[in-house]
């Protein structure tokens, strides 16, 4: 478990991190079994229930949690809940809901040090490494950025603002002299702690923080992204020339 | 209020916010189109300075959504997030319905903690009581002890109606508006470079501008539709740059080609380098400097608007701020020493970035406007500030034309419309006219039917002075509407609540909510608000608008300019003006303030068969007569009869029909760009270009120095404190603290500071710490990441929670000329709570 966890949010490639924790909660599975395996196990918690930060794979978590409740006692903001008893396997765990009361990512992250077994795993010691979930703007037909209303409260409200939320910008086409600042999340740097959630202004938030399993897509290892590719590594073939156009004499 | 907040939430939850969102949930929007009945009309944002245009939606008495309005020129259709929650700010649960005075029973107790309900009539008679103990109309003139603390969030007639009462009526200057906080030093500026008050340009600027430079001014946030339209002109504009400069980063720094983090004051050190560079590098425009620039310098060493027995102001060896004519060439020579070096080491920006902006100014090439608010107008130095920026736009004749324009943004929706044009002011009179003025006292009363004399000619007390009164026991009846003060006006402990408690002063407050102001009132008058009554707003880009009374205040609740009239009915001429005055005027002594201000021939010439068909209107149903008409249609005479043209505007039944109009209107058609031949009726064919503001028609180019600030950070209070605001909310939080939503979005302050800063004190991210000045201490939190990243050395605090009162902090210093405090800049220090 220890490398798939990023010590350093910029140095851990966070998708080969997920790929990585998706291989031991669930083997090689079809991302629908994981899913299924996922809400079976989570049944005694609320569909949008978080864990704390640095919980393990859900899986291991529940086989390491003793439900002793040290990290609910130390959080200083009543974040943490323990789930209620309805006999299902995570009865008693701690747990969040981000619209109610987000994770507001305490420099010494207390919660973590309480707890008496790693289920909360003790080598988090930056919140910043913290991936309780990642938040999602999942309404894009009810989000007013979407319409070009200056909102943007979920990007300014981010602890990690302009990292975990920037602000894209493009011009609004239908009154031709406004912008539209879209939220866009980037999951290198997004934590989950929801603060998000909670102040988006919609009566239900469009911008939501969901489990990583179930938030994250992945890319084919087959294809690769050759401006981003080239941006990092530069063109990843070398002694290519480019020849002058011809173009009409008037042009020229 | 019939219905609580919790049911009317419930039964207009499906219908309400489908139509207020605008969402697109098929089954909801069909149900609601089936049985719509809403009824939609037009109105103005009751927030910020931008002036958006909305459409506001009522249905069983109760405005139920809005939207904004898809074809308003400013926004075409587009709110910010305030302006999306237009529908909820008049429904917080504790709208005051009935007045309320202090004290048990019914009895007016100073000292007790209570208040009780009490009838209008009862509110009126003890105010009246108050009021006529504190007037003697013998008394020396200028020797005045009532006053009146007024808004630029007053409706243009709300202003109109008061300014008349105190300065005609009860014959005394001592009412100011709270645009003295925040829009003073732009008007000081105004008045010294052009002669006539607001910008010259317009919003169109936005989309012909080449380049953008923000002075002073977080427009991402406070003026959320504008830099959404500065953006896209940015994006789709090859070549366009924004230049942002602040004491901290702030989110407009995101579009920033060059975002300049400088220290404190030294804005005033960068301007005159910009100067210095355009003529070093011969950049001026020597065609327009000669035809229409006077060169100028001011008074020195000016104070910082304290109390007189303050150790800065028995220090200083200027005052006021007299201009003495210059050449070109002293002019040149007293901004020499602000050489690149010099406004480096003062301001700490690089090099590079600096010369870059001066680069960009003194590009011919390059039309460039540039935007400032609270940065440049909170200022010990604000006019002078603002002086500094007008030279340069005049040196290079980048003024007055499509994409050049140095634009005073105002952050009040009616700081133009009704504080500065309608003259609420200390020492203004309607249209531009000043009480210092004999001529302009002899038009207005002329126009007001009252005896020459009636006007003092002395200014009365200013904002911050009226405090300062309040507490010296000078000023002994007091009546705040529309504004909430006692959260916003600096050193709280030491000079704003000592007056309000004062046992000698009687203080009535108007609002739709209790405040921290009412809560610290004798009287409290529950008030009728933006919707509940017909109102006007005059935007920041000239643009006056209309709306129609959609709903009715909640239980007795009445709005400003009612209160105002009716309480006018309590005097009689005898109680009010000198024997002689009396007199002089004809009028019968018995004659009450009532017949001889509001029912005098002209206000009350309108009838309520011309009342907007429809619409219910509260005031005129109660006086028998169109009152917003009649006050609106006298205003006009002050500007087409006044001694100073150029503020003319249409009839006021136009003014119902149009998206609004940009002043001067003249033969019906409005004015975007003011002293250009072809934009501007009043600049005759050949004249090009015509500051007809000044006798000459030329602008000043004032030199000001560099001087420091008035309390800098030392040892022992290490911290500059810059206050301010965060889009969520609006000025102190009054309306949008009630909006579940907002309060949500940003539930409490906090201080931003840099993050070396709290590890050098031994604070976290979170920890709740005390900030401390020499005047009082406040409790928050410390937030080292998000929005606003401040440097070393300083903090930012928001202003809007009524939990955590900066005002305990600010310093009451002021600029000596305009009277506006600095609540960007004074020294604090940070420890653990």
């Amino acid at each position: 478990m220890t490398d798939t966890r990023p010590t350093h949010a910029k140095g851990v490639n966070r998708r080969k991190f997920l790929a990585d924790t998706t291989r031991i909660a669930c083997g090689a599975c079809v991302a629908g079994i994981g899913l299924g395996l996922y809400s079976k196990q989570a049944q005694s918690l609320p569909a949008n229930a978080l864990r704390p930060p640095g919980a393990l794979p859900e899986e291991e978590f529940l086989a390491a949690c003793v439900r002793c409740g040290l990290c609910v006692r130390d959080c200083p903001y009543n974040t943490l809940k323990l789930s209620e008893f309805n006999g299902a396997g995570a009865t008693g765990t701690p747990y969040f809901v981000a619209r109610d009361v987000p994770c507001e990512m305490c420099e010494d992250i207390p919660c973590v040090p309480a707890c008496p077994t790693g289920a909360l795993d003790p080598k988090l010691t930056r919140i910043d490494d913290a991936r309780m979930g990642l938040a999602v703007l999942v309404d894009q037909e009810t989000c007013i950025a979407f319409q070009g209303l200056r909102c943007e409260v979920c990007y300014r409200v981010c602890p990690a603002l302009d990292k975990a939320i920037s602000l894209e910008r493009s011009a609004n086409i239908r009154t031709g002299k406004h912008a539209l600042f879209i939220p866009v999340v980037h999951s290198d740097f997004c934590t989950g702690c929801g603060k998000c959630e909670r102040a988006c202004i919609l009566e239900d938030a469009a911008i939501k923080v969901i489990p990583l399993q179930l938030a994250k897509g992945q890319l084919g290892t087959h294809y690769r992204l050759g401006w981003k590719e080239k941006e990092q590594h530069g063109l990843a073939v070398e002694g290519i020339i480019d020849l002058p156009d011809r173009m009409p004499e008037a042009v020229q | 209020m019939t219905i609580s907040r919790r049911d009317f939430i419930k039964t207009q939850a499906a219908i309400a916010a489908a139509t207020a969102a605008g969402t697109t949930l098929p089954n909801i929007k069909n149900a609601d189109a089936a049985t719509d009945d809403i009824r939609w009309d037009k109105g103005a944002c009751r927030f910020c300075g931008t002036g958006c245009g909305v459409l506001v939606g009522t249905k069983n008495g109760r405005v139920v959504a809005t939207q904004g309005d898809p074809d308003a020129p400013v926004n075409k259709g587009l709110n910010c997030i305030k302006g999306y929650f237009l529908s909820k700010i008049m429904y917080g649960k504790d709208r005051l319905t009935k007045p309320l005075l202090r004290g048990t029973g019914g009895k007016f107790d100073k000292a007790s903690k209570e208040f009780s309900e009490i009838s209008w009539d009862q509110a009126f008679d003890i105010m009246a009581e108050k009021w006529k103990a504190a007037i003697d109309p013998e008394a020396p003139e200028g020797a005045t002890k009532v006053g009146m603390f007024g808004s630029g969030q007053w409706t243009v007639w709300e202003g109109y109606a008061a300014s008349k009462f105190m300065k005609a009526g009860l014959r005394s200057n001592n009412i100011d508006p709270n645009a003295r906080h925040c829009m003073a030093s732009a008007v000081g500026a105004f008045m010294r470079a052009f002669g006539i008050d607001e910008p010259m340009g317009c919003y169109d600027d936005l989309e012909h501008a080449d380049a953008f430079v923000l002075w002073g001014a977080n427009m991402a946030e406070m003026h959320p539709i504008l830099w959404s339209r500065l953006t896209n002109t940015r994006l789709t504009k090859e070549g366009c740059e924004v230049h942002v400069l602040s004491t901290f980063e702030h989110r407009s720094f995101e579009l920033a080609d060059n975002g300049m983090v400088f220290t404190p004051q030294t804005d005033l050190a960068i301007l005159n380098y910009i100067a210095n560079y355009i003529i070093q590098n011969k950049a001026y425009n020597t065609d327009f400097i000669g035809k229409h620039v006077n060169f100028t310098k001011t008074v020195t060493d000016i104070g910082y608007g304290l109390r007189p027995d303050h150790p800065l102001e028995t220090a200083k060896k200027g005052s006021g701020g007299a201009l003495t004519k210059i050449s070109f060439e002293e002019y040149a020579a007293s901004v020499a020493e602000y050489t690149l070096e010099k406004a480096v080491e003062l301001s700490g920006v690089p090099a590079d970035k600096l010369e870059r902006l001066a680069k960009l100014y003194a590009d011919p090439t390059k039309k460039i406007s540039s935007y400032w608010t609270m940065g440049f107008n909170q200022h010990t130095r604000g006019v002078w500030v603002n002086g500094l920026l007008y030279n340069v736009h005049l040196l290079t004749g980048k003024i007055s034309e499509p994409g050049n324009s140095p634009f005073s943004l105002t952050g009040q929706p009616s700081a133009c419309g009704t504080a500065r044009e309608v003259g609420t002011f200390a020492h203004r009179l309607p249209a531009d006219l000043v009480v210092m003025n004999e001529q302009h006292r002899a038009a207005a009363e002329k126009i007001w039917k009252v005896p020459v004399g009636v006007i003092p000619a002395k200014p009365g007390y200013h904002a911050v002075l009226q405090n300062r009164m309040l507490k010296d026991g000078k000023l002994n009846a007091y009546w705040v509407q529309c504004t909430n003060n006692m959260q916003a006006a600096a050193n709280m402990n030491e000079e704003s609540y000592p007056g309000y408690r004062n046992p000698k002063n009687f203080i009535v407050v108007s609002d739709p909510y209790p405040t921290v102001t009412a809560m610290a009132a004798d009287l409290i008058l529950p008030t009728a608000m933006w919707m509940e009554k017909e109102g006007a707003y005059g935007n920041a880009e000239r643009r006056t608008q209309f709306w129609r009374q959609q709903v009715d205040g909640p239980g007795e609740s009445k709005s400003d300019v009612w209160q105002v009239v009716e309480f006018s009915k309590r005097f009689k001429l005898a109680d009010v003006w000198p024997q002689a005055v009396i007199a002089a005027s004809g009028y019968s002594a018995d004659k009450s303030l009532y017949e001889v201000l509001y029912a005098n021939g002209q206000v009350d010439k309108f009838g309520l068969d011309q009342l907007q068909k429809g619409f219910n209107n509260s005031e005129s149903k109660d006086f028998g007569f169109y009152l917003q008409k009649g006050l609106f249609e006298e205003y006009r005479r002050f500007q087409f009869e006044g001694p100073k043209p150029g503020h003319e505007m249409a009839e006021f039944e136009v003014y119902h029909q149009a998206r609004g109009l940009r002043w001067p209107v003249i033969d019906g058609k409005e004015t975007l760009w003011r002293f250009r031949e072809g934009y501007d009726p009043h600049v005759k064919k050949g004249e090009e270009v015509k500051f007809y503001g000044k006798p000459d028609g030329k602008a000043n180019i004032i030199f000001a120095p560099y001087e420091p600030a008035a309390e800098s950070p030392d040892n022992e209070y290490d911290l500059w404190l810059s206050t301010g605001r965060v889009l969520e909310h609006w000025h102190s939080g009054s309306m949008t603290q009630r909006v579940p939503e907002l309060h949500r979005a940003y539930p409490s302050a906090q201080i931003f500071m840099h993050p070396d800063d709290a590890d050098s004190r031994g604070l976290r991210r979170g920890d709740e710490v005390k900030v401390i000045t020499r005047r009082g201490e406040v409790l928050t939190r410390v937030e080292t990441r998000g929005r606003n990243k401040p440097p070393k050395g300083l903090i930012f605090m928001p202003w809007f929670d009524a939990g955590q009162l900066t005002n305990k902090l600010t310093l009451d210093a002021t600029d000596p000329l305009s009277k506006e405090t600095d609540y960007k800049k004074c020294a604090c220090k940070v420890v653990k709570a």
